[in-house]
């Protein structure tokens, strides 16, 4: 019985450092794909742009491990604006399969370009002193890296529901996500809008690429391998919604980890199993709108 | 969607009694593939692979290109009929044309089910959807290596003579010929398909979801119908790859082939029937050329060209081709 708590407690906490990376890659996917209907499947060459960034820095330059990741979220936060201003905004009145072409185009180009820069094999992130070993909570051990990834996850998850729930900022996201033209029409500029909205959600990829690069490597087919997990959690959150992808990962986090320790064979299909049963039962996701 | 054509300035009847009859160019592609199988006998494996994948490429057309479904996982059905055929003929079941049929038929019952679940969705969650089956039988297949011989993949294929009569011989004759022949017999297929008024039907949902459901069009049910079609289709150009390579891999079943297959027909031309012609040897000849020059970098040229072609060329060479023909013709 013993065992079995503490198994359960190891498979909620590392359940949870995965969802929270999985959170904050995803969740300025879902803003801007709810805002600007753009079906960017290169939203994760972004996170894997602030792993590189964060590792080179350190690396490279000798910064700390917290200047390090703060400046490559800034640097892909400005490359994501100019990205968007040059080509994204000509493709948002166009359909569906331009968006995806050019996105899997992005990918490819970023393949190409990471193995360039950096060759095939994978980065590792050299953790500070501070977050390797293990913290005590509640008499149990756990790492504390993990630990740090949950607390800084939950901590963005808050600012980020307070900052759009309550500020005049997102009082215009929602305003814009629910009705662009409405929007525009009682005077807030949504192009502006869009931008900020877009370094915003492509600097908090970043974000979760140089923290989680622990978690999910990095290396140069980041963006297609980690592509089905990002999606399947915008999806199953509701796009345009911030509650929704929080809860989705998490029920993904928790349960992939759970189903992968405990049934190691067939532990993988647990989210394509999730998915499908959660996309029938609400097609439009836990928190979309139909 | 950037598929539509002049204005027919024929009258509506006459447009639809004409677009069907045969055209002198469509039978460019049949003459050059029998060109090819004289000029150049020591690239005829190549030319077998072309084969497929404008096959691959056609079957994509009539979901995409027709029926308007965007879809990151059609290698799901080429993966299912590649090793449907190669464990057939790994264990014994060695007669070709039978291998293709099961190949086609169980691709295609997979097709049919999954439509039946994932065509209830529409945009962005359609789209990660028809993904996520591709990764989830990628998952299965890397698993189940006890029958498809996983990471390692599946070897040991052996063929018997095609029809009894034609071994499959070292250059690659009997299999080009083989492909040339189904290849043939699919375009046929589709060909007649997207004229009969089950394509026409598509056209219009993929153009006006809306009014084809205010006429009374069953639009689901032919969604799922010509869904579980194209998968047949691509099915079969999967069953084609095992048999003529004699190996299946674990990339039969990834997004990397499913983009490299959007790729050759929006290259080519969606919605034409013809881009896949066009757009298929385009990349598989460039890809051959230049992957021998430089192997890792062919992912960043095709992402350039593709990027370039949203910007520029929406409607791939066929519908370049055309646009200049207009103006020529003014």
């Amino acid at each position: 019985m013993h065992e079995f708590i503490s198994a359960l407690v190891s498979i909620l906490f590392h359940g949870l450092a995965y969802a929270m990376i999985l959170y904050v890659v995803s969740v300025g996917l879902s803003v801007t794909m709810g805002l600007m209907g753009f079906a960017n499947l290169a939203h994760g060459v972004f996170a894997m742009a602030g792993g590189y960034v964060a590792v080179s820095l350190m690396n490279g330059l000798g910064l700390h491990f917290p200047s390090a990741v703060a400046l490559a979220v800034l640097a892909v936060a400005a490359a994501s604006v100019v990205l968007e201003r040059l080509l994204y905004a000509r493709l948002y009145g166009a359909g569906e399969i331009e968006q995806v072409l050019f996105t899997i185009g992005l990918i490819f180009i970023s393949i190409a370009a990471a193995k360039f820069a950096f060759g095939p094999t994978q980065q590792q992130l050299v953790l500070p002193e501070a977050l390797r070993g293990e913290v005590e909570v509640a008499g149990r051990m756990f790492p504390t890296y993990r630990a740090f990834i949950i607390v800084v996850g939950a901590a963005i998850a808050l600012g980020l529901w307070l900052g759009l729930e309550r500020s005049q900022f997102g009082a215009r996201v929602r305003a814009a996500v629910d009705n662009r033209r409405m929007a525009r029409s009682v005077g807030i500029d949504t192009n502006l809008l869009f931008s900020l909205t877009f370094a915003l959600g492509s600097g908090l990829a970043a974000l979760g690429g140089a923290l989680g690069g622990e978690l999910l490597t990095i290396h140069p087919n980041y963006a297609i391998e980690h592509l089905v997990y990002f999606l399947t959690v915008v999806a199953v959150g509701g796009l345009g919604s911030i509650r929704g992808p929080f809860l989705a990962a998490v029920l993904l986090g928790v349960g992939d980890t759970a189903c992968k320790y405990l049934l190691p064979d067939i532990g993988a299909f647990f989210i394509y199993f999730a998915l499908f049963a959660l996309l029938l039962w609400r097609p439009a996701g836990l928190f979309g709108r139909a | 969607m950037f598929l539509y054509r002049a204005a027919p300035t024929l009258s509506p009847v006459e447009y639809m009694v004409r677009s069907h009859r045969l055209r002198w160019p469509e039978l460019l592609p049949w003459l050059a593939i029998l060109a090819a199988f004289f000029a150049f006998p020591s690239y005829l494996a190549l030319g077998a692979q072309v084969m497929i994948m404008v096959l691959f490429a056609l079957s994509l057309d009539l979901v995409l290109g027709y029926a308007g479904i965007v879809t990151l996982g059609h290698s799901a059905f080429f993966g299912v009929g590649a090793y449907t055929a190669g464990i057939l003929a790994a264990h014994g079941w060695g007669e070709p044309i039978s291998g293709l049929v099961v190949g086609g038929a169980v691709a295609g019952a997979v097709g049919l089910v999954t439509g039946l679940i994932i065509l209830r969705t529409r945009g962005l969650t359609l789209l990660m959807l028809t993904l996520a089956v591709v990764s989830m039988l990628g998952e299965a297949a890397n698993k189940a290596g006890w029958l498809t011989g996983g990471a390692d993949g599946l070897q040991g294929i052996t063929l018997d003579p095609l029809l009894g009569l034609f071994h499959f011989d070292l250059f690659g004759r009997t299999a080009y010929v083989y492909c040339a022949l189904v290849l043939l017999a699919g375009w046929m297929f589709v060909r007649r398909l997207v004229h009969a008024p089950f394509g026409r039907s598509l056209t219009g949902m993929r153009e006006n979801t809306a009014r084809m459901h205010a006429i009374g069009a069953p639009v689901r049910q032919r969604l799922v119908t010509v869904y579980a079609i194209a998968a047949a289709l691509a099915g079969v150009a999967g069953a084609l790859q095992a048999q003529t390579t004699q190996f299946v891999g674990l990339n039969v079943l990834s997004f990397e082939l499913s983009g490299a297959v959007l790729i050759m027909l929006i290259f080519g031309g969606v919605g034409r029937l013809y881009g896949a012609f066009v757009g298929a040897p385009i990349y598989m000849v460039a890809q051959d050329a230049l992957s021998r020059l430089d192997p890792e970098y062919w992912f960043f040229w095709v992402g350039l060209l593709l990027v370039v072609t949203v910007m520029f060329a929406r409607g791939g060479i066929l519908g370049v081709v055309d646009q200049i023909r207009r103006k020529v013709m003014r």
